[in-house]
């Protein structure tokens, strides 16, 4: 009797949540695959015989191993060092380390521009400094991509790999010391083996990001070709068959990366046992000297981009040209943003389309989150891959998916005119933030003793009662903590804004574009210092928000 | 080799901030004997042991192995083995490559390795274990393989730390004497950390009782339940009811239930010229006696022991004395004699 009354409200709450997934998140996809196949082989044959594909499924495959191997190089003697080292500064350092990861992509894909590019910052003062008579690198290129993918994904690995060493039994490094082993020895037979599932799984996280990656091919590739920028580039010329076939190639290698992913997370479980208690390795002598020296270095270097971003958008637009640094400063570029209302157009827009979103993503990633933590029904197993899936596919895929789709009036296939219109945006940014608020609402009420909303109901609460007084408190700090990604990626989004957005629904991100292009950088800076400023006000309400603060195990954007 | 250690420990000292965790402790182990540092949690006894494996290092103090001073050699080169409270087994690893790890870190051929290995894994009772994963195995497994490990490296001194705490009551009881066994047949000297006396003396040869970073009394177990030197050895070893009395060197007197009765004592050296004392008085070395015979007193409390019974009988406003005995027939309320039946009696100083 009991049982059938829930199985009735599971599938109350499922069967909506179910459907708006399938029409919003695999409809698109098969729109796209159903598209690759219009010309029966014929859109595939060409994509095989394209020498400008294969250079892009290829380089995008170089692309995405260089990254992987750039961030792997940096995170992780990062992660040991700061982790296993004692120093003055060490905590600071490690919640600076993650800083990179704070960058809307396309900021830091400037702020790398300005740092690096050929008039970049870094750039001139090595050339002055050297007396060369040009510039003595150009950040074009595979190496360009690699290196900015290097710098704001080796995040991943950092905090992959820091967190496995953190739950690492440090009474085993003590036993394999205490029977001989040697420093050397230890970390290879027993530290490396045991954080080696953390460290595969980041990488592969890399890997898939690098794959999807947008933002930095576009600006720095020059005359290269990656999938992604490929994709928008056949749409763009209107060979809709083409980005078709290239959508689903990219597509699916993300979903096998993230098949290896989930494989590898499998394998993980036996680095928790043990009780973790961590020793750190005390510095003595000029080491301990030279420590917060090199930290403050890494500090300077990592702090570099923000700082540069800050610093460009007070400079005059126009009188920056071949001096280091940008010799007059103004607070113009503001004040044009605010009194301009064609400039402050973006900046609402961006912040409407991402509050429409991020209400949705609380609402409907609830339901699945609670669905998904707490009920056993029929459609579980799809419902878990439903929610992950945006995370695996692309941006660019999944823009191109919604675009294609819902591109016509034709109720009789499901399908509306959202395409030229304001919504196609906040529906772009919903889709991007279900799996982020899902997967941080879930791990909450996972954290949440099952029995409570049985006592609850127990004590005599209806349904809603429990749910209204228990329940939704329990999944708040992931409700604050997976809101707050959603919108983060929502105000800043780049990538499938890039395909969908209209001239009069335009965000910020495109806005910047435009900025750059008309070679108007202090304005650029100047909204990007606004989307930074944005960030940090969606994190610190949603920490007031959130009640407790708690650290959410979520997976992160990409 | 084993069985010609002997391990010293030199006023060792350690300081947490402001707390002393190991007070100024010597204590010297002869080759071949096992040693039990027992106290209560917090008393300094795992400092001890880490000190003494390297792992943290002395404020003041010395160790030394064999008449060389190793104080400041790092873990690695003690060679001493340790089997942890969790055991610290890999988890990345077969249990044969666990046991054959220190071998590997010296650079043991692969042959020697695992024939070495699977001799130290008969030795612990796991012969074929080798291939199986850590995973599958049970506690009272895991805590075996552990020592195998450690007695793989051949360490002059095996060190232990709350071998026993993880496992249930009766494996705790079999795993101990087992371990016993092993460590006698081998001929080995170690030293263990528990905060178990059962574990203690069922393992140990010498007991070294520690209470706040200091040594109260290191002793065979006989000789600690029997002649503590201190009211807090005779609280922290078996059970005692401690009465008032006087002492004169070699007998002790105590009134009780209206009457002074004297015994023959036992005191440590420092006690001598002490007049007021306490008398331990210990629940087996008391019996129920014919009426007359002893301190007439109510029987005011029976709970059954396992073989025995333990009562609590008041024998005058003052005192209330536990005895053990196999008498069933006693009841709560009874009128009763009980009597001291075993001499010496210990004193303690007040």
């Amino acid at each position: 009797m009991k049982i059938k009354a829930d199985q009735r409200v599971s599938w109350a709450l499922a069967t909506p949540v179910l459907a708006l997934l399938l029409w919003c998140v695999v409809y698109p996809n098969i729109t796209i695959i159903a598209g690759s196949f219009d010309h029966g082989l014929g859109y595939w044959r060409e994509f095989a015989n394209s020498p400008s594909d294969r250079e892009a499924l290829w380089t995008t495959l170089v692309v995405s191993i260089g990254s992987v191997i750039g961030a792997a190089a940096v995170g992780l003697p990062l992660a040991f060092v700061l982790s296993r080292v004692e120093f003055r500064g060490r905590r600071f350092l490690q919640a600076v380390a993650t800083l990179p990861a704070a960058l809307p992509p396309l900021v830091g894909v400037i702020a790398f521009l300005f740092l690096y590019g050929e008039s970049g910052v870094v750039t001139r003062g090595v050339q002055h400094a050297l007396h060369l008579s040009e510039a003595p690198w150009r950040l074009t290129g595979i190496w360009a991509i690699i290196f900015v993918h290097a710098y704001t994904m080796y995040v991943y690995v950092f905090l992959f790999v820091s967190a496995g060493l953190e739950r690492l039994d440090g009474t085993l490094d003590e036993a394999a010391a205490g029977l001989g082993a040697s420093t050397m020895f230890r970390l290879r037979k027993v530290t490396l083996p045991l954080v080696t599932p953390a460290l595969a799984g980041s990488m592969l996280l890399v890997f898939m990001s690098a794959l999807g990656s947008f933002s930095a091919p576009y600006i720095f590739g020059g005359g290269l070709r990656v999938l992604s920028t490929q994709i928008v580039a056949s749409k763009l010329n209107g060979a809709l068959g083409m980005a078709y076939v290239e959508t689903t190639v990219l597509a699916i290698t993300a979903i096998a990366a993230l098949l290896l992913l989930r494989w590898f997370e499998r394998r993980r479980s036996y680095a928790l046992t043990g009780k973790g208690s961590n020793t750190r390795i005390s510095l003595r002598g000029p080491m301990a000297r030279l420590a917060p020296v090199l930290a403050a270095a890494l500090v300077f270097v990592l702090v570099l981009p923000h700082a540069m971003i800050v610093l460009v958008a007070f400079a005059r637009d126009g009188a920056w040209t071949t001096q280091v640094l940008p010799p007059e400063y103004t607070l113009d570029n503001f004040k044009h943003l605010a009194t301009d209302p064609q400039l402050w157009l973006p900046v609402r827009n961006s912040i409407s389309m991402a509050v429409l979103a991020t209400i949705a993503n609380i609402i409907v990633c609830f339901i699945a989150a609670y669905l998904l933590a707490r009920r056993r029904f029929a459609g579980r197993g799809m419902l878990q891959l439903l929610v992950v899936l945006p995370w695996a596919i692309p941006a660019t895929a999944i823009a191109i998916g919604l675009a294609s789709t819902f591109d016509r009036n034709a109720p009789s296939q499901l399908r509306l005119l959202l395409v030229g219109t304001f919504w196609i945006l906040p529906l772009a940014y919903f889709v991007r933030g279900i799996p982020l608020v899902t997967s941080a609402v879930e791990s909450s009420l996972r954290q949440m003793d099952p029995s409570l909303e049985d006592a609850a109901r127990g004590l005599g609460a209806s349904w809603w009662l429990a749910m209204r007084r228990v329940v939704i408190p329990a999944a708040r700090p992931g409700l604050a903590a997976g809101a707050t990604l959603a919108a983060i990626t929502a105000v800043g989004e780049f990538v499938a804004s890039i395909v969908l957005y209209t001239h009069a629904n335009r965000p910020i991100s495109m806005e910047i574009l435009a900025q750059l292009r008309n070679l108007s950088f202090g304005t650029a800076a100047a909204y990007s210092v606004l989307l930074i400023l944005l960030v940090l006000l969606i994190t610190v309400a949603a920490r007031l928000l959130g009640g407790r603060p708690e650290r959410v195990e979520t997976i992160p954007t990409a | 080799m084993p069985g010609t250690a002997r391990l010293s420990l030199d006023k060792l000292t350690r300081r947490f901030e402001e707390k002393l965790a190991v007070d100024s402790l010597s204590l010297e182990i002869a080759s071949g004997e096992l040693v039990a540092l027992m106290g209560a949690s917090g008393s300094g006894k795992t400092t001890t042991l880490r000190m003494v494996a390297g792992y943290e290092p002395p404020d003041s103090g010395k160790v030394w192995l064999e008449g060389k001073d190793i104080t400041t050699r790092a873990p690695r080169v003690r060679g001493f083995g340790m089997v942890f409270q969790h055991y610290a087994l890999f988890p990345h690893m077969t249990v044969g490559q666990n046991v054959a790890f220190g071998l590997e870190a010296r650079g043991v051929s692969k042959t020697e390795r695992s024939a070495r290995a699977a001799t130290a894994l008969a030795n612990v009772g796991l012969s074929g274990a080798s291939p199986r994963a850590i995973q599958s195995l049970s506690g009272g497994e895991q805590q075996r393989v552990a020592l195998a490990r450690a007695l793989v490296i051949e360490p002059p001194v095996l060190l232990l730390d709350e071998p026993l705490s993880n496992l249930d009551p009766n494996l705790r009881r079999s795993t101990r004497n087992e371990l016993r066994a092993t460590l006698r047949r081998l001929g080995l000297t170690a030293l263990f950390v528990t905060h178990d006396q059962e574990d203690a003396f069922a393992v140990a040869d010498r007991v070294a009782l520690m209470e706040n970073g200091r040594l109260l009394q290191v002793g065979a177990p006989e000789e600690l339940h029997d002649n503590p030197v201190s009211r807090s050895v005779a609280e922290f070893i078996g059970r005692a009811t401690f009465v008032p009395g006087e002492f004169d060197g070699a007998k002790v007197t105590v009134h009780v239930a209206g009457s002074a009765t004297t015994f023959a004592a036992h005191a440590s050296a420092s006690l001598s010229g002490v007049r007021a004392v306490l008398a331990v008085l210990r629940p087996d070395a008391l019996a129920f006696v014919k009426s007359g015979t002893g301190w007439p007193g109510v029987v005011t409390d029976r709970r059954f022991a396992g073989t025995q019974l333990v009562y609590r009988v008041r024998v005058d406003d003052h005192t209330e004395v536990e005895l053990q005995s196999t008498d069933r027939d006693v009841r709560e309320g009874d009128q009763v004699s009980v009597r001291v039946v075993r001499e010496p009696v210990s004193v303690v100083a007040v």
